[in-house]
C-alpha cells in the first residue's frame, strides 16, 4: 500500500558533509556498479559508446557557485540521491503501490514487479532522486543499498551502502537519524545540518553539513598578529641570529 | 516539463468525452435509439481513445490494471477507479436507452457525477504536484472541468450552456496562465532553497553532474521561448474559446457546428501543450533552469 | 487496515568468489577486492569492484576510476590480435596477424640493431608501471635511448625534491595527515596519490583543521580549500619567496633544526662558491663551541649558523648568511610581488603569520625517544603541525624545477619536513642525490649500457654528450639545454628523431603512451612528423612499433601493434625498485595477477618484452647455456635478482617465505602475495618512523630491507652545490663549457639557491596580445585519454567546456552555449566556452585528455568527444617561438627539460558555434568493431 506508515521503527539516512566533499564521483560509480549487480533491473545505459550517452544513476555530483556580497566565489560540489523523505510525496501518488516506505527503516523503494512505469512518482519527487530506466522501464531510486545494510554474506563493517564505503574524503556518513544518540545525528547537531527544500514538506531524512566559512582571512584579522621584522637587511638579521642562537638550549648564553 | 504527445492527447480527448457523457447523463429528455447510439459512440470514444492512449507512455502497460489499488492516497489510481466506474454505469445507461428505449435517470446522475469525478481526479494528479507550483492550485481543477463540460455541451449542441460555459472556461484558462506565469518566483522555491546554500550567496550551477544528458533533464527540463509561448496561448484562446462562440452565435448551420467542436478540441491540444511545456519542475532548478 | 510491504530478501549472496589485486585505472595502485560470479558461459566474470579494507594505499575506498573498471575490462576498444599495417600511416588500416609473425618481424629488425647500432632504438614508456624492468630490458639493449614519461610529466617535481632534500612530493611522501593543522596545497587538481590524498584531506576536516588552496582554479580539493589563494600562473615561485622573505625578516625560521639537518650552517667557499669540505669529502661548519671548522657529522657538533670563515684572504660564509642577504632583499616583499602574483601584500603576510603561528605555537612533542646520526639520543620527537603538498601546477612550469626547490626551502627553513605533522617521506625515501646513480649513455654494439640510463647528475662531467659536443641520447636529455633532465624527455623524442638530430633512429618503440594525441605538444605537428617521408617514398621514422591494450589515437600511426592484456588479465608488480606504494610509516608493494583469463589473442607486454629479449640475444635475458632466463614476467618478477636477495618483490623471500626486503628467491612469492591480498607491508619501527634521514634507527631498518647497501644520513641541501657546478662552467670554468648561445641562460637559472624568473613563454610572446593564462585540470573520474573507452566514466566526462572567469566572461559577452577561437603563438582551437566565478581573472582552464579523434577508443563517429571536446595541446609546441639568433629553445624547463604545459598564453575571441570544436582530424579506421547501443550489465543471474 502506498500511505506512508504513519512512524518508523529506524529513520536510516545519508549525511552528505559539503565542506568535504570533492567532487570525485567516486559514489556516483560505486553505486552504479553495486545496484548494477544487485537489486532489481540493472541501471541501464543507452548509447554507451555513441552520440549522447544516457544511462540511468540514482546518485549525482552537481558542481554549484556561490557568489557572497564580498569575496571571491566559492564552489561546492553536491552529492544528491533519495532523501527517503519521511512525508514522500513519490509514494503516496503512486498507483500500484510499487513505490512504497518501509515500517521497519523508513527506506523508501520501488518494487519493480509491480511499477507500471507511469512515472508520477518521480514528477512528485522535488529532489530529481528517481529514474525511469529507458531499458526497463520501471523507476529506479537509491535503495540505501538495502541489500548490503543488512546482508549476512558481507562482512559487519561492510554493511554500509556502496557509496558511504567507497568515498575516499569520508564526506558520506551513513545512520540511524531517529535515535538523536547515534553518530550521524551528533554529527547533524554539531555541525548544524539542514535539509533541502524545507518549505515543501517532505521532511527528508537525509540531512547535508554546511561548508564551513571561507575565504575569512580576506575580512576578518587572524588569530595570529601580522609578523614583527627581526631585522631588515642581511647584517642585521645575522647579528640577531648570532644572539638567538646563544639562547637556545647549549648555547652559551 | 516534457510535452508527452500521449498525455496531452489523453487529457484533451478524455477530457472532452466526459463532458459529452456528463451533459448527456443529465438530460431530461434524452434521445433514445440510433441518435443516442451515435451521441455515445462519439463520447465512449473520446474517453476511452484518451484512456487508451494514456497508457502508451507506460513503462509496463500490461501491468496498468494495478494501478486500480492505490485509491485510498493515490489520484492516479482514484482516476482509474473512477473512469472505469463511470464508463460502466453510463454504458449501462445507455444500453438501456439504445436497446430498450429506457430512460434509467438516476443512473445518467450517477454517471453523470462519475463522469465529473473523473475530469476532476484527472486534474488532480497535477494539482498535488508542489513541484510544480504551475500546476498546484484549485484553478487546475476549475480549468479542466469548466473545458470538459464546455466542450461536452458544444459536442451535444447546446448552445446557451456552451456558450456561458466557454466563456467561463476563457476566463479561467486566462486566470490560470497569469497566475501560473509567477507561480514558481511566488512559491518561495529556488536554488537557494534546493541546495541550502541560499543564505551564503547567490548559487549557480557551474556544471551538471554529467555531460550527457539524462532522463530528469528530458522529462523535468523544457523551455518554451516566452514569444512564442505567448504566439500558442493567443492560438489557443482563439481556437478553443473565440472562434467556437463566434460560430455559435452565428445562425445555426451544422458544418459551423462540427468546425466550432473540432477548432474547440485543437485549442485545447494547444492549451495542454503549453500546460506541460510551461510548467516548472523544481528539479530544474538543481540543472539551473532560472 | 494494517500497513503491508513487499517481502524482501536483505541477503542476497554478494559473488561466489572475491580475488584481490591490485587497480590500474590510474597509477595510484589501490587495493581491489573483485568480487566474481558465474557468467553465462559458466567462466568466472567480473561481477562488482570495491576497495579493499587491508591495503595501505586505498584502505577499503575506491575511486570513480576505480569502480568502473569492469567497463574497463569488457571495452569493445579492446585489442583483440597483434596486428601489422597494411595502409598509410594513420590510416588505421591493420591486419591481424598470429603472435609469431608479430615477435619475428620484432626480433628481426631489432637484433640487426642490437649488434650494429643499439642507439638506433628508441625505447620509450608511457605510463609504464615496471619501469624498473623495461629499463632493464633497455639497458641490456645496449640503446642510450630510454626513459618513462616522466619528462613531460613532473620531473621538476621529482628532481628538485631529490636534489634539495631526498625526495619530493608526487607519490615521494606525503603530509602527516594524523597530526597537521594547516595543510597548504599548490597546483594540485588530483596527483597520483589519488584516493590518499582524499583521505588525508578527510582526515583533516573531521578534525576541523584548515586548508590552504593555491590555485588558480577553485575546484576539487581547492573548492573545499578553507582558503583560496587564486594565484596567477606561473608565479608560485615569487610567492613563496616572498613568505621566505617574511619568516626570515621576522625570524620565524626553526633554528635549531636547520643547524642539525640542513646545510644552512655549511660554509661556501668564497671564491668558487662550492661547499667547503675537509679531505675526506664531508661538508664543514663552524663549531660554535670551538668555533672551528668542523665536519658536520662530529657528535655533539654545533653548527653555526651565523659563522663565517676567514682563510688565505677569503671568507667563507654559511649557506645562512647567503640566504639572508638574496631573501631580505625588497625585491621578495609582498609588495614588490602582490601585483605579479594577484595577490594582495596584505594577503601574503597574513599567510606568512600563520604559517609561524601554527608551526611554532602549535608545536608539540611527540613522546617517542630517538638517536640522530651524530649519536644522539632525544627524549621526544618536536612536532610542527604544518605541511605542504604540491605537483604540476608548479612544476609544469619552465620555471618549475626553481619553484619547487623555493617550496621545499620554505618548509625546510619551517623545520616541518620529516617531523611530525609535517611532510613525511614514504620509503623508499628519503633517498639523498649520492645514493642516486649517475646517467649513462655510452653505447657499444652487442653489449649492454654500462649502468642505467637515468640518474642525477653531479655536475657538467656527468652530461651525456660525445667529445665533439653532440648529444647522446636522441632526447637530448643530460645536455647544456636541461642538465638535470632526470626522467629523460619524452616529448622530444618524436621530433628530434624526425628532425634527425642528433642523429636518424631506426625504430621507435613505445608502450602504454598516446603520443599522437594527448601526451604531445603540437600534436598535428606530431602527426605530421610521424607520416612525414624520405624523398625514397620511406618513412622519415622508419619504423614504429607500440604496445596498447586499447585503440587510441596512436595505434594508427604504429607499423606493428603488440596487443596488451587489461590490467586484470595479467601480471604486474609495484616494485620498491621502481614507484612503490608505500606509506609514511611502512614499506609495501604489490603485484597484479590474473584474475580473469584474456578472452582475446593477447599478452602482457613484460612477457613479450622478456621473449624479444632472449630471441634477440640480450645476455641479461639468456642463461650460460643461451636458454631464456625466464618464460614470462611472473618468472621474472620471482626470480629476478638486482643484487643478491634482492629482487623486484620485497615481501616473502627466503626458503619459508618469512623474509621481508633481503632473502632468497622464493618460488611460492606469488601464491603468498596473492593469499596476503595482492601486497605486503612491512611496518617501519616507531623510534624509526619520522626524521629518517638523520635517524639511526631508520637507517638501520633502511638497510636490513635492502633499501640501502649502507646507512645514508645527509642535510637537507637548500643550497644545492651540483646546480653551483654548473653554473661555473657557464661562468668559464672547468673543460666542459656549455655553448655561448646558453651561457647567460645557464648562469641565471643554474642559481644554487632558489629563485624565480618569468615563465620562457612570458618572456618570448607578446603578453599583452595573448593575455590569458590556459591551463588543463584532471577530471578525477577520467584517467587520461583511456577513461574515454569506459561507458560508465564518459557519462561524467565525454565534454570538456573552456571555463572562463567572469571578468573575461563579460569583456566578450559570452552567453551559456557560446563558442570561442582560441589562439596561441602556434596555433588555434575553436571550442564551447562555459563560465566560472571561482577562477583567476586571467585564466581560462579545460579538463585534460577529454577531446578524441573520430573512429578511436570504439565510440561512434557522432560521440561527444569527438565532436565537441578538445584538446589544449594544438597550442601548445615543444619549441619557443625563434628568437633573435634564429634559435628556438624547447619549451621546456632550462634545468630539467620539463615540458612547460602551462606557461601557455592565448587570447580569445567569441567566435558563431561551428558544426564541431576546431581543428577537425579525419577519422581514423578502427580495428575494433564499435560498441552496442544498449548495456544492460547484469552478470549473475
Ligand atoms: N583522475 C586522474 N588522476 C590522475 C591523472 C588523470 O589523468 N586522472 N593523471 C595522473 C598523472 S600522469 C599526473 S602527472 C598527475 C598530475 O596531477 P596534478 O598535479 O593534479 O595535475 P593537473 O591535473 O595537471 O593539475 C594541475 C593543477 O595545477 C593548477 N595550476 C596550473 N598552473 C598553476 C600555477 O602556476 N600555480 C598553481 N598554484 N597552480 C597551477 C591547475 O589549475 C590544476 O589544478 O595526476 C595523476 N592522477
Ligand atoms: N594539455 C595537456 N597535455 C598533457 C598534460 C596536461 O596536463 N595538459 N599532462 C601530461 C602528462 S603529466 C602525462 S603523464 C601525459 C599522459 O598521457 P599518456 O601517457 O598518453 O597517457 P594516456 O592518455 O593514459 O595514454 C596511455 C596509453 O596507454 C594505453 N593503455 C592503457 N592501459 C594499458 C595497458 O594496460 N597496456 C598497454 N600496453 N597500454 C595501455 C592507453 O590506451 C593509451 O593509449 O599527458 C600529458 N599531456
Ligand atoms: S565520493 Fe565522496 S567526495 Fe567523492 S563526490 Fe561522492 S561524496 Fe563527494
Ligand atoms: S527524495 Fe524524492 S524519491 Fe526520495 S523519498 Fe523524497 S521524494 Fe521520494
Ligand atoms: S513509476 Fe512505478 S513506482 Fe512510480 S508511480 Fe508509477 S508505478 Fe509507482
Ligand atoms: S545508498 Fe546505495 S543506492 Fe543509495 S546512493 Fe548510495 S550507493 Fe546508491
Ligand atoms: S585512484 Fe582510483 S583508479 Fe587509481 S588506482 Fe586507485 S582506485 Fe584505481
Ligand atoms: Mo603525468
Amino acid at each position: 500500500m502506498t500511505d506512508l506508515p504513519s512512524q518508523t521503527t529506524r529513520k536510516l539516512g545519508l549525511v552528505i558533509d559539503l565542506d568535504t566533499c570533492v567532487g570525485c564521483h567516486a559514489c556516483v560509480i560505486s553505486c552504479k556498479g553495486w545496484n548494477t549487480e544487485n537489486y532489481g533491473a540493472p541501471l541501464s545505459d543507452q548509447r554507451p559508446y555513441g552520440e549522447e550517452p544516457m544511462g540511468t544513476f540514482l546518485n549525482r555530483v552537481h558542481s554549484y557557485e556561490v557568489q557572497p556580497e564580498t569575496g571571491a566565489a566559492q564552489t561546492v560540489h553536491f552529492p544528491k540521491s533519495c532523501l527517503h523523505c519521511e512525508k514522500a510525496p513519490c509514494v503516496t501518488v503512486c498507483p500500484t503501490g510499487a513505490s512504497y516506505k518501509r515500517v521497519e527503516d523508513g527506506i523508501v523503494l520501488v518494487n519493480e514487479d509491480s511499477c507500471i512505469g507511469c512515472g508520477l512518482c518521480a514528477w512528485a519527487c522535488p529532489y530529481g532522486a528517481r529514474e525511469m530506466d529507458q531499458a526497463e522501464g520501471v523507476m529506479k531510486k537509491c535503495t540505501l543499498c538495502v541489500d548490503r545494510i543488512y546482508n549476512e554474506n558481507l562482512p559487519e563493517v561492510d554493511r554500509v551502502p556502496s557509496c558511504v564505503r567507497t568515498c575516499p574524503a569520508g564526506a558520506r556518513h551513513f545512520g540511524d537519524l531517529g535515535d538523536p544518540t547515534s553518530e550521524v545525528s551528533q554529527l547533524v547537531e554539531k555541525r548544524e545540518g539542514f535539509d533541502l527544500m524545507p518549505e515543501l514538506g517532505t521532511a527528508p531524512v537525509n540531512k547535508y553539513l554546511p561548508p564551513r566559512t571561507k575565504d575569512s582571512w580576506d575580512d576578518q584579522s587572524l588569530l595570529a598578529p601580522l609578523l614583527e621584522p627581526v631585522a631588515s637587511e642581511a647584517t642585521g638579521f645575522l647579528s640577531w641570529l648570532d644572539k638567538t642562537l646563544d639562547k637556545l638550549p647549549g648555547g652559551t648564553a | 516539463m516534457h510535452p508527452a504527445p500521449s498525455v496531452i492527447v489523453f487529457t484533451t480527448l478524455s477530457g472532452l468525452g466526459f463532458g459529452l457523457l456528463f451533459w448527456l447523463g443529465i438530460d431530461t429528455s434524452p434521445a433514445t435509439g440510433l441518435i443516442a447510439f451515435v451521441f455515445f459512440v462519439i463520447a465512449f470514444a473520446l474517453a476511452v481513445g484518451g484512456l487508451v492512449a494514456s497508457t502508451f507512455h507506460l513503462g509496463h502497460p500490461e501491468r496498468a490494471m494495478r494501478a486500480l489499488t492505490q485509491w485510498r492516497t493515490s489520484w492516479l489510481s482514484r482516476e482509474g477507479v473512477c473512469a472505469i466506474a463511470a464508463l460502466v454505469v453510463m454504458g449501462l445507461y445507455a444500453a438501456a436507452l439504445i436497446f430498450a428505449g429506457a430512460h434509467i435517470a438516476l443512473l445518467g446522475w450517477l454517471g453523470a457525477l462519475l463522469c465529473l469525478a473523473t475530469v476532476f481526479t484527472t486534474s488532480m494528479i497535477y494539482t498535488q504536484l508542489a513541484t510544480i507550483p504551475r500546476w498546484n492550485t484549485p484553478l487546475t481543477p476549475a480549468l479542466f472541468l469548466a473545458l470538459s463540460l464546455a466542450g461536452g455541451a458544444l459536442l451535444s449542441g447546446r448552445i446557451t450552456m456552451a456558450l456561458g460555459l466557454l466563456c467561463l472556461a476563457g476566463v479561467i484558462q486566462l486566470g490560470w496562465w497569469i497566475r501560473g506565469d509567477t507561480a514558481f518566483a511566488n512559491s518561495g522555491t529556488d536554488l537557494g532553497t534546493a541546495t541550502g546554500l541560499g543564505d551564503r550567496g547567490e548559487v549557480r550551477s557551474m556544471a551538471h553532474p554529467h555531460t550527457s544528458p539524462n532522463y530528469l533533464m528530458r522529462e523535468f527540463v523544457f523551455v518554451v521561448g516566452r514569444k512564442h509561448a505567448l504566439k500558442l496561448r493567443v492560438i489557443a484562446l482563439s481556437l478553443m474559446i473565440v472562434l467556437p462562440v463566434v460560430l455559435l452565435l452565428a445562425p445555426f448551420h451544422h458544418v459551423l457546428a462540427v468546425i466550432a467542436v473540432l477548432s474547440h478540441l485543437a485549442g485545447v491540444a494547444v492549451s495542454r501543450w503549453l500546460f506541460f511545456a510551461q510548467a516548472e519542475h523544481t528539479v530544474g532548478l538543481y540543472y539551473g533552469m532560472r | 487496515m494494517t500497513f503491508q510491504q513487499p517481502k524482501l530478501d536483505t541477503s542476497p549472496p554478494v559473488s561466489d568468489e572475491v580475488r584481490q589485486t591490485t587497480c590500474y585505472m590510474c597509477a595510484c595502485r589501490c587495493g581491489i577486492n573483485v568480487h566474481m560470479k558465474d557468467g553465462p558461459d559458466g567462466k568466472k566474470q567480473v561481477a562488482y569492484i570495491e576497495g579493499n579494507r587491508d591495503h595501505p594505499v586505498n584502505k577499503g575506498v575506491l575511486c570513480a576510476k576505480g569502480s568502473a573498471g569492469i567497463m574497463q575490462v569488457n571495452a569493445p576498444s579492446r585489442l583483440k590480435k597483434p596486428l601489422k599495417r597494411v595502409g598509410p600511416r594513420g590510416s588505421g588500416e591493420y591486419e591481424e596477424i598470429s603472435w609469431e609473425e608479430a615477435l619475428s618481424t620484432a626480433v628481426g629488425w631489432l637484433t640487426e640493431l642490437h649488434e650494429t647500432a643499439p642507439h638506433k632504438l628508441a625505447f620509450f614508456t608511457g605510463r609504464d608501471q615496471s619501469q624498473s624492468f623495461t629499463s632493464f630490458w633497455a639497458q641490456h639493449f645496449g640503446t642510450p635511448n630510454y626513459a618513462a614519461h616522466g619528462g613531460f610529466c613532473s620531473v621538476n617535481m621529482a628532481a628538485a625534491g631529490i636534489y634539495t632534500m631526498g625526495g619530493a612530493f608526487w607519490e615521494f611522501g606525503q603530509p602527516d595527515w594524523d597530526h597537521t593543522k594547516l595543510f597548504m596545497i599548490f597546483g594540485v587538481a588530483e596527483d597520483h596519490d589519488s584516493n590518499p590524498i582524499k583521505m588525508g584531506l578527510g582526515k583533516i576536516k573531521a578534525r576541523g583543521a584548515k586548508v590552504i588552496g593555491v590555485n588558480p582554479v577553485r575546484s576539487g580539493y581547492n573548492a573545499i580549500a578553507d582558503e583560496w589563494v587564486g594565484i596567477t600562473p606561473g608565479t608560485d615561485g615569487l610567492f613563496i619567496l616572498a613568505l621566505v622573505h617574511e619568516l626570515m625578516k621576522a625570524g620565524k625560521i626553526d633554528l635549531h633544526y636547520l643547524a642539525q639537518y640542513t646545510n644552512a650552517a655549511v660554509l661556501v667557499d668564497g671564491d668558487t662558491g662550492l661547499l667547503l669540505r675537509d679531505d675526506d669529502g664531508k661538508q664543514l661548519v663552524i663549531d660554535r663551541t670551538t668555533g672551528k671548522p668542523t665536519p658536520f657529522d662530529q657528535k655533539g657538533v654545533r653548527p653555526d649558523l651565523s659563522g663565517s670563515y676567514r682563510h688565505a684572504g677569503t671568507t667563507h660564509r654559511t649557506v645562512m648568511a647567503l640566504m639572508a642577504e638574496k631573501y631580505l632583499d625588497p625585491q621578495y616583499a609582498p609588495e614588490a610581488v602582490a601585483e605579479r602574483c594577484g595577490i594582495p601584500a596584505d594577503k601574503i603576510r597574513k599567510i606568512a603569520a600563520e604559517l609561524a603561528r601554527v608551526a611554532f605555537e602549535e608545536a608539540f612533542e611527540l613522546d617517542q625517544e630517538w638517536t640522530d646520526f651524530r649519536g644522539e639520543t632525544h627524549k621526544t620527537m618536536t612536532g610542527r603541525p604544518v605541511s605542504f603538498h604540491a605537483m604540476r601546477g608548479i612544476s609544469a612550469h619552465s620555471n618549475g624545477f626553481q619553484t619547487c626547490r623555493a617550496l621545499h626551502v620554505l618548509q625546510i627553513l619551517l623545520g616541518t619536513v620529516e617531523v611530525p605533522g609535517g611532510f613525511r617521506f614514504k620509503p623508499p625515501y628519503p633517498k639523498p642525490v649520492e645514493a642516486h646513480p649517475t646517467p649513462h649513455g655510452e653505447r657499444h654494439p652487442g653489449k649492454a649500457l654500462a649502468g642505467p640510463h637515468l640518474g642525477f647528475p653531479r655536475g657538467p662531467e656527468d652530461l651525456l654528450l660525445d667529445d665533439d659536443g653532440k648529444a647522446q641520447r636522441i632526447d637530448k636529455a643530460f645536455t647544456w639545454e636541461n642538465p638535470m633532465s632526470v626522467h629523460g624527455l619524452m616529448h622530444m623524442v618524436i621530433s628530434n628523431a624526425h628532425a634527425q638530430d642528433p642523429y636518424p633512429i631506426d625504430t621507435l618503440f613505445m608502450y602504454m603512451a598516446n603520443m599522437s594525441w594527448n601526451s604531445s605538444m603540437n600534436t598535428s605537428g606530431v602527426i605530421k612528423m610521424l607520416t612525414d617521408r624520405n624523398d625514397d617514398g620511406g618513412y622519415r621514422i622508419p619504423r614504429i612499433i607500440y604496445s596498447d591494450a586499447y585503440s587510441s589515437e596512436m595505434v594508427a600511426y604504429a607499423d606493428l601493434i603488440l596487443p596488451d592484456t587489461t590490467y586484470l588479465e595479467r601480471h604486474d608488480c609495484i616494485s620498491l625498485l621502481d614507484r612503490p606504494i608505500c606509506e609514511a610509516d611502512a614499506a609495501a608493494d604489490a603485484i597484479r595477477w590474473p584474475v580473469i583469463e584474456p578472452d582475446r589473442d593477447v599478452r602482457g607486454f613484460q612477457s613479450v618484452l622478456i621473449e624479444l629479449g632472449a630471441r634477440i640475444g640480450l645476455k641479461g635475458f639468456l642463461n650460460e647455456d643461451g636458454t631464456p632466463k625466464w618464460k614470462d614476467y611472473a618468472d621474472y618478477i620471482v626470480n629476478h635478482e638486482r643484487r643478491p636477495g634482492i629482487g623486484p618483490l620485497a615481501g616473502f623471500r627466503g626458503q619459508d617465505g618469512d623474509q621481508a626486503g633481503r632473502g632468497a628467491v622464493n618460488p611460492e612469492q606469488l601464491d603468498k602475495y596473492i593469499e596476503n591480498g595482492g601486497f605486503f607491508v612491512e611496518h617501519i619501527p616507531a623510534e624509526a618512523q619520522y626524521m629518517k634521514p638523520w635517524n639511526a634507527a631508520y637507517q638501520d631498518w633502511a638497510v636490513g630491507m635492502g633499501i640501502y647497501d649502507a646507512p645514508q644520513p645527509y642535510l637537507f641541501q637548500l643550497y644545492v652545490e651540483p646546480m653551483r657546478k654548473f653554473q661555473r662552467a657557464a661562468e668559464g670554468h672547468g673543460d666542459r663549457q656549455p655553448p655561448d648561445h646558453l651561457r647567460d641562460r645557464l648562469k641565471h637559472v643554474m642559481d644554487p639557491l632558489p629563485i624565480w624568473y618569468e615563465p620562457l613563454e612570458d618572456a618570448s610572446v607578446d603578453a599583452s596580445e595573448f593575455d590569458v593564462h590556459a591551463l588543463t585540470q584532471r577530471p578525477m573520474a577520467m584517467y587520461h585519454s583511456w577513461g574515454t573507452q569506459n561507458a560508465w566514466l564518459r557519462q561524467l566526462h565525454g565534454e570538456n567546456p573552456l571555463y572562463l572567469p567572469t571578468k573575461l566572461w563579460k569583456k566578450h559577452g559570452f552567453t551559456e552555449g557560446d563558442w570561442a577561437r582560441v589562439t596561441s603563438v602556434h596555433g588555434e582551437i575553436t571550442v564551447p566556452v562555459a563560465h566560472q566565478a571561482a577562477l583567476n581573472d586571467n585564466t581560462v582552464w579545460t579538463w585534460n585528455a577529454i577531446g578524441k579523434r573520430k573512429g578511436t577508443w570504439a565510440l561512434s563517429e557522432d560521440a561527444p568527444e569527438a565532436n565537441k571536446g578538445f584538446l589544449l595541446n594544438h597550442l601548445i609546441h615543444e619549441l619557443l617561438p625563434p628568437k633573435g639568433d634564429g634559435l628556438r629553445w624547447a619549451n621546456s624547463d632550462p634545468i630539467t627539460g620539463q615540458a612547460a604545459w602551462f606557461d601557455l598564453r592565448v587570447k580569445l575571441e567569441k567566435v558563431a558555434a561551428p558544426s564541431e570544436a576546431q581543428p577537425v582530424f579525419a577519422p581514423i579506421t578502427s580495428p575494433v568493431k564499435q560498441g552496442p547501443d544498449e548495456l544492460k550489465w547484469k552478470v549473475g543471474k
